[in-house]
């Protein structure tokens, strides 16, 4: 067993692991913060992607007692501070870029590690850079939209 | 996964100490090896973090023009930091998808010598120098077949120096599903002569395509190799596609790959 201290989405928090223990599986079961989703857990589907030191990685390609030391972000960690949702976030709602939003997670941190980079990405841009980020439901559609809008872009409003 | 420890040494030298252990394994950046043992396919004792040791991170040129990686340096630094030889960081930014990138690293993946990974036909074409805490081996000396590399038990990749060609391409055939080359080709144009590597086809895993470097080293253009064609004898062959289809494609890919160099 190591012991293991972070900060996650700006509070200082510690924990004991074993060194199978995976980030997503610390995030859960440990820190008991949810809103990671374990999809495939073979490191494809991008449910779990968080921000390690401002990247985004996938959780459960990770090791708890690898993110020692790091300061990672979450899907809890991506609303304003007074609780509101963020541009992003909020921009998902607009163009219901979700429908079981089992993906959601994964796909707003990747979309807001994207916009971090790359603050207008075109269409084509977003398309692919959600290529590890899997979605069963909505065909990507409004999932693009959703962050060509949170960019700023024009995109038509009304999701069918 | 079955138990195991995990160390996390700063320096090479604590590393080596750190692997010289009984069942210690290496770990890059995980993206292959952590599935692979969520599969129950490696149970070791201990495994030995080498992303937290700043002297094999980072990009840097040696006094004779070489671009100097370090071993744990991931896809996404290489992709964004290797702008003296474009193909290099184009190939880095093919690899996986973005997150992969972020942990994934050139080190673990030569190391590991997937037959379908990007890295080493780079490194074959190159005729880069794989630098360990040892010694430095020859691109052409260091792999081995599937999976095999000329390392030895607990030896780290430090460095990969890429000598920069005049020109260069890699062109990446997607297998559809798991986002790997089907086929890849990298084409390396130096003042010496052309160098051509191919991976994702062979059963013996990266090779290099040696009627192709002669026909481009004499004349370097995609009609150069009218003429030559690739026999599928040990071309790999699986539902995503045949040995002739694999050995179709080389040409295909390496013609592609000098068009865009």
């Amino acid at each position: 067993m190591t012991e293991v201290k972070m900060t996650v989405n700006g509070k200082a928090v510690s924990g004991t692991v074993e060194g199978r223990t995976l980030l997503s599986q610390f995030l859960r079961e440990d820190l008991e913060m949810t809103g990671t989703h374990i999809g495939c857990d073979t490191s494809q589907c991008g449910a779990c992607v968080v921000h390690v030191d401002g990247q985004a990685v996938k959780s459960c390609a990770m090791f708890a007692a690898e993110a020692d030391g790091a300061e990672v972000t979450t899907i809890e960690g991506m609303a304003n501070a007074d609780g509101s949702l963020s541009t992003l976030q909020q921009a998902f709602q607009d163009h219901h870029g979700l429908q079981c939003g089992f993906c959601t997670p994964g796909m707003v941190m990747s979309a807001a590690a994207l916009l971090a980079e790359n603050p207008k990405p075109s269409e084509a841009e977003i398309r692919h850079y959600l290529e590890g980020n899997i979605c069963r439901c909505t065909g990507y559609h409004n999932i693009v939209k959703a962050i060509q809008a949170a960019s700023g872009q024009d995109v038509a409003i009304a999701a069918e | 996964m079955y138990a195991f420890n995990i160390e996390r040494p700063s320096t090479i030298a604590g590393a080596v100490d750190a692997l010289a252990k009984d069942e210690a394994q290496a770990l890059g950046g995980g993206q292959t090896l952590i599935p692979t043992l969520k599969q129950r396919l490696a149970s070791p004792d201990t495994l030995v973090s080498l992303t937290g040791i700043p002297e094999m991170q980072g990009i840097c040129t040696a006094d004779d023009g070489a671009l100097c990686i370090g071993g744990a340096t991931s896809h996404a630094a290489v992709a964004a930091g290797a702008s003296a030889y474009p193909a290099l960081a184009a190939l880095a930014g093919g690899v996986g998808d973005p997150a992969v990138r972020n942990r994934g690293t050139i080190g673990g993946s030569l190391a590991n010598n997937d037959p379908s990974a990007c890295y080493p036909s780079a490194v074959l074409a190159s005729d880069a120098t794989i630098v360990t805490n040892a010694r430095e081996i020859a691109a052409d000396d260091f792999f081995d077949g599937l999976f095999a590399t000329a390392l030895d038990e607990g030896e780290i990749i430090t460095e990969v120096r890429f000598p920069v060609p005049e020109a260069a391409n890699y062109q990446k055939f997607l297998q559809p599903a798991s986002r790997f080359a089907l086929v890849g080709v990298f084409v390396a144009k130096y003042a010496d002569g052309v160098r051509v590597a191919v991976t994702g086809a062979s059963e013996d895993g990266v090779f290099r395509w040696s009627d192709a470097e002669a026909a481009l080293s004499g004349n370097f253009s995609a009609s150069a190799l009218a003429e030559l064609s690739v026999p599928a004898d040990g071309m790999i062959a699986d539902l995503h596609g045949s040995a002739e289809y694999r050995a179709h494609l080389v040409k295909v890919m390496t013609g592609r790959a000098v068009s865009a160099a």
